[in-house]
């Protein structure tokens, strides 16, 4: 399992908007690189990532090889009740992550 | 073009006619022409100093604004109380009376080929060299301020900061936490922060044991890493690193309450040494030599900058590519350019140069790593020589950590004696 972070308000008022950060640990390998004896190095990098909030997408990327090592997203959301906001990556070779956290809106 | 080859004599005369255009030199005052080095550090101390000894009829006047000098390399034994900080001073005493002036350069103007000094005078020169150092990005780190560095001190510039960091680390009760931000590249010294912290945990094992040291750093690798991090397994478990992709960016400080902020969460500290992104000093700003990234571009081979004629740029301020910011550095390019300027003002072409640099961390008194590198000039940049250089042995003996301690007390001994005699 990859490790991720996430930073989201615990607590928020109703109307709010949040600011919502994660970050996860990968290479994101492109694909284009050679190794050592010429050949490419396999593409290995996250493809997808979704944040649902109580089980509703609210936010989806899709990423490629141009994007750095260890992907650093940030967005924003209306907090709008308390939950649970859940975070999935998915990407090469079945690689898959997901973390969530609660939020309590007043 | 003319289709007809110019002979060398023609040519000869040709370039005696255009040099009577010129402004007028001071060959005229029987002088082989004059240099002004704005910076008495090891860049500038070094130059002015080889200038004469390549030439001595090329005149040479240094400025500088302090009257001493305080070394960066080493100061972090002061910080963990195994060196005095007049170890780190030094003056101008043994330089050639009327070869330094302690003023403030206030004006470069590289028109007029003239700097300002505090007093008003004006020194001309046929060639400048410019050693800035680092000056602190105040707005680099939002919250951090200078005031704010009277209570997180950033230490990165030796002196007073040098020997508050030192005071707060001596005043702190055993149990405490010590939080150091080490910044994106490029930034001077870039071994230093975790040379620091590990004498910090040197000083915190000996003397409190029950502290401890974290590294919130904005990037992913360092340099020698893999030797520090082996050292620190077993010497330091109280030494903690929270690299970039673990949330170690420290994104804003909040003084009043001591604490570290990154995106991922608050660091509370006892003592908080801030290291915050740098750019080359004051000098560089005066005579318009950095570009946009606060850094001096230079030709990777008389150190000339791009953007200002008959200017030389060394030290920590020039965009040196694949060479670190450091003491040794400074002072392998001061060589190299003070050879440049005494071909250029002969009217002769400089030669492509080769540099070295080696920095020696100590990880503990005793315990010296090392890390070496060999470049020359490559597609506009200064580029490592392939296959030189390296870094010390992963699994070397202890007996070979205590040599490379002394080799590095050895080094610093050289390398201030060179400069300051």
């Amino acid at each position: 399992m990859a490790r991720a972070l996430i930073n989201v308000p615990p607590k928020a008022k109703r109307g709010e908007v949040i600011e919502i950060k994660t970050l996860i640990s990968h290479t994101m390998e492109t694909g284009f690189r050679p190794d050592n004896t010429g050949k490419p190095i396999p593409r290995d990098i996250i493809t997808d990532f979704v944040c649902k909030y109580n089980g509703q997408e609210i936010f989806r990327a899709e990423l490629f090889p141009a994007i750095a090592a260890n992907p650093f997203l940030t967005f924003f959301t209306v907090a709008t009740e308390s939950g649970t906001l859940s975070f999935e990556w998915t990407g090469d070779s079945g690689f898959s992550a997901t973390e969530s956290v609660n939020i309590s809106v007043e | 073009m003319s289709a007809k080859r110019t002979s060398r004599r023609e040519f000869l005369k040709s370039a005696a006619a255009g040099a009577a255009l010129l402004p007028l030199p001071a060959i005229a005052q029987g002088a082989r022409g004059r240099v002004v080095v704005l910076g008495g550090g090891f860049g500038g101390g070094t130059c002015a100093r080889f200038i004469k000894r390549i030439d001595p009829r090329i005149t040479v006047t240094l400025v500088e604004a302090n009257p001493t000098f305080v070394a960066c390399p080493f100061s972090n034994g002061v910080i963990a109380g195994l060196r005095d900080i007049r170890a780190q001073e030094f003056g101008y005493d043994k330089f050639a009376g009327d070869q330094v002036v302690l003023s403030p350069g206030t004006a470069v103007d590289p028109q007029g080929r003239t700097v300002t000094l505090g007093n008003g005078s004006q020194l001309p020169y046929d060639r400048l060299v410019l050693s800035p150092g680092i000056d602190i990005r105040w707005d680099g780190l939002p919250g951090y301020t200078e005031a704010a560095a009277e209570r997180m001190p950033h230490a990165w510039k030796a002196g007073e900061q040098t020997l508050l960091l030192r005071r707060q680390l001596e005043a702190m009760e055993d149990g405490g936490t010590v939080v150091i931000s080490a910044p994106a590249n490029p930034f001077r010294c870039p071994p230093g922060p975790y040379e620091r912290a590990s004498l910090i945990a040197y000083y915190l094992k000996t003397k409190k044991p029950k502290s401890k040291v974290i590294i919130l750093d904005a990037k992913d690798a360092f340099s020698k890493q893999r030797l520090f991090q082996n050292a620190w397994r077993t010497l330091y478990p109280n030494l903690e690193w929270v690299s970039l992709s673990n949330g170690g960016k420290v994104t804003s400080v909040d003084v009043g309450e001591m604490t570290l902020v990154t995106d991922f969460g608050r660091h509370k500290a006892e003592v908080a040494n801030v290291i915050p992104p740098q750019k080359a000093g004051r000098n560089a700003e005066i005579a318009g030599v950095a570009d946009r990234t606060g850094w001096c571009p230079i030709d990777p081979a008389t150190f000339e900058s791009k953007l200002q004629p008959n200017v030389h740029v060394i030290g920590d301020a020039s965009i040196a590519g694949a060479m670190p910011k450091s003491a040794f550095s400074a002072n392998a390019q001061a060589k190299v350019c003070a050879a440049a300027v005494a071909k250029l003002i002969a009217g002769e072409r400089p030669d492509e140069p080769r540099l070295i640099n080696t920095c020696y961390s100590l990880v503990a008194p005793d315990y010296g790593i090392s890390v070496e590198g060999v470049y020359r000039p490559a597609d506009g940049q200064i580029k490592e020589i392939e296959g030189t250089g390296g870094v010390s042995a992963l699994d070397a003996p202890n007996s070979t950590r205590a040599l490379e301690a002394t080799f590095a007390n050895a080094w610093f001994n050289t390398i201030t004696t060179e400069v300051f005699g």
